[in-house]
């Protein structure tokens, strides 16, 4: 435990109903990592990240982020404290009626008092980023390729420069080369913006190209954190079936071979 | 920040909530330094790289000094992102544009009735199938739409046609006791509520609850790809989606219309009873003897009709629903418009026709 961590949890427990998700959850990210968190369906990783971002009030346990607890702070607090974090759903999320540039523009809007043209050139520039065509700003998120709408997301979450993007599942549902570039995007805008990272993914691919440190979920609790290389010798059946299974051979040879 | 010897000095924090102040339109320097900016991001990159560009568009070579090494990367990668033009200018909207949405307007309005009378003879050959082959008829389908739309809507619609046949019965004793004619309200309450209003508001009723239920039940399995999953198992969305309802509706409507009647009369009896001391007795003779049987069956000849345009129409709704949520809600509203409206419209052309014919 250091006292540098941006995110911090203790002791978490969540409950649907008499179901246990976590029981007992600690876990440290650090300033300007990327951490991967992986598990099977069901242990609660996207469940982590809404308890997290506070969109989900666990029922014990204390959230820190950036020194603040995330669970008892005031309406006020939070406010303040969201407009430094962005947040990424699986789908992209965008709102349904507004196009890419309003829904871009939509966190601006609401958290700044900005002109007209600053608005909209900060909000072209973050579409760039994440690397849609200059031409997507205009269109309407149901014109737009699932790969496309998780850009969008992407250029929503940074918009207004946070410190923290959480990412879910964001390759999920892209071809390989789509998640290739979505990896590459992030690793990218970590390094521009300074961003710290907190990304929930099955993907093994970009387990082994970006992220700097992993936490394995299982049974309520992170199992082991640590670098690809450390998961490696980590003794629990499940992250050695994870870890060591076909698929995860492949994607270390690929990367030894790159 | 500050012009100073042909230097742009910039000092504190450049972030996105700062940056608004910031005047990059005025002076000439040949160098910007960054050297006292404590934080920056996009936004404040932005408008460094803004200054920069408007500098070089005016014939300088401006330096930018005193960056940290990530700031210089901040810049490089905004640079590598800036919008091509400033801000495409809104074209103004001249006259010739409206007169294209006009055109266009009718032009969509001509094809969505076409489209619409297409969908309505799909039903109907469907329709006719299914009459030829009654092994492939759902009967589950077909009497779960009958509970929902006739079942569930007898409380409403009574209740309706009861408030109808009160009023009419007070307007009308109001009018005809100057003449000495109070009696005569029981034609009046007879000929309007079994000709006109009670089918006719029972259908209003039905196209404001039923069609939009049709409307956004398909287009929220359309929005979901369902129809599209059920096509591709062999299953033809209007004989599994649209016919039911239609059939169920074309069922419902008339009783529902029935039930309308017996209730506008029963409102109409009673109100003339207090208001204009008609006892029941004397109304039910008078409604025998006067009212021929022929004002119900025009009534009721309506209602598969309206029926079949409420129901076609809510479908026909469903199946535009594109991708995104809000066309659902459009939609929803124009079914209840447009079948309200053609509900009407062939209302009134029944209303011709039967004159013409003199029933």
């Amino acid at each position: 435990m250091t006292d540098n961590a941006i995110i911090s949890v203790r002791g978490l427990v969540t409950r649907f109903g008499k179901h246990t998700v976590h029981d007992g959850l600690d876990l440290d990210v650090q300033r300007g990592e990327i951490i991967g968190i992986v598990g099977g369906s069901g242990t609660g990783k996207s469940v982590l990240l809404r308890a997290v971002v506070g969109l989900l009030k666990p029922a014990e346990g204390q959230i820190t982020v950036f020194g603040e607890n995330v669970r008892d702070t005031s309406a006020e607090d939070y406010r303040r404290l969201r407009k430094r974090w962005g947040v990424m759903f699986q789908d992209g999320a965008l709102f349904s009626s507004l196009s890419v540039q309003q829904n871009v523009e939509a966190p601006m809007r609401e958290q700044l008092d900005l002109s007209d043209e600053t608005r909209a050139a900060l909000a072209a520039i973050k579409v760039r980023m994440v690397g849609l065509p200059e031409n997507a700003l205009h269109k309407m998120p149901s014109e737009l390729s699932g790969g496309m709408r998780k850009r969008a997301g992407f250029a929503r979450a940074i918009a207004l420069d946070p410190e923290i993007v959480f990412l879910d599942e964001p390759t999920a549902g892209l071809d390989p080369i789509g998640a290739a570039a979505f990896d590459t995007l992030t690793a990218q805008l970590r390094s521009a913006l300074g961003l710290t990272v907190f990304l929930v993914t099955h993907d093994l691919d970009s387990l082994h190209a970006i992220c700097d440190r992993i936490a394995v979920l299982a049974e309520g609790r992170v199992l082991a954190t640590g670098t690809m290389a450390q998961m490696q010798d980590v003794d629990h059946p499940w992250v050695q079936a994870y870890f060591k299974g076909p698929r995860a051979r492949a994607a270390l040879a690929q990367k030894e071979v790159v | 920040m500050s012009l100073t010897n042909g230097v742009f000095v910039l000092q504190g924090d450049l972030l996105i909530g700062t940056i608004d102040g910031l005047d990059l339109a005025q002076g000439q320097a040949q160098t910007i330094d960054l050297g006292g900016v404590t934080q920056l991001d996009t936004a404040g990159a932005w408008a460094v790289v803004t200054l920069e560009r408007r500098l070089l568009a005016a014939g300088l070579s401006p330096q930018i000094t005193g960056a940290s090494a990530s700031q210089t990367d901040l810049l490089a990668v905004v640079r590598a992102n800036m919008p091509d033009a400033t801000g495409a200018a809104r074209a103004r909207v001249t006259l010739a544009d409206r007169l294209e949405q006009v055109g266009r307007g009718a032009v969509d309005v001509y094809r969505e009735m076409l489209a619409l009378i297409g969908f309505l003879g799909r039903v109907v050959a469907t329709i006719f199938g299914l009459i030829l082959h009654p092994s492939r008829i759902r009967w589950t389908a077909i009497v779960h739409h009958m509970q929902q739309t006739g079942l569930n809507a007898v409380p409403i619609v009574a209740l309706m046609a009861f408030l109808i046949g009160v009023v009419l019965a007070f307007q009308g004793a109001a009018q005809l006791r100057q003449f000495g004619a109070e009696v005569f309200v029981v034609d009046l309450i007879a000929i309007s509520i079994l000709r006109e209003l009670g089918i006719l508001l029972t259908a209003i009723i039905v196209a404001g609850r039923s069609g939009s239920a049709f409307t956004a039940a398909l287009g929220s399995m359309k929005m979901r790809e369902e129809i599209d999953a059920m096509r591709t198992l062999g299953l033809d969305p209007i004989e599994v989606l649209v016919a039911p309802r239609v059939i169920a509706l074309m069922l419902m409507l008339p009783v529902l219309g029935v039930i309308a009647n017996f209730a506008g009369l029963f409102g109409g009896a009673i109100m003339s009873w207090i208001e204009l001391g008609v006892s029941p007795g004397v109304f039910q003779s008078r409604l025998i003897s006067n009212t021929d049987v022929w004002h119900l069956g025009v009534g009721l000849i309506k209602a598969p009709f309206f029926a079949l345009i409420i129901g076609i129409v809510g479908c026909f709704e469903g199946m535009q629903v594109g991708g995104d949520a809000e066309s659902l809600g459009r939609l929803t509203s124009t079914s209840v418009v447009l079948s309200i409206f053609l509900v009407i419209t062939a209302d009134a052309m029944f209303s011709i026709f039967f004159a013409i014919m003199g029933v």
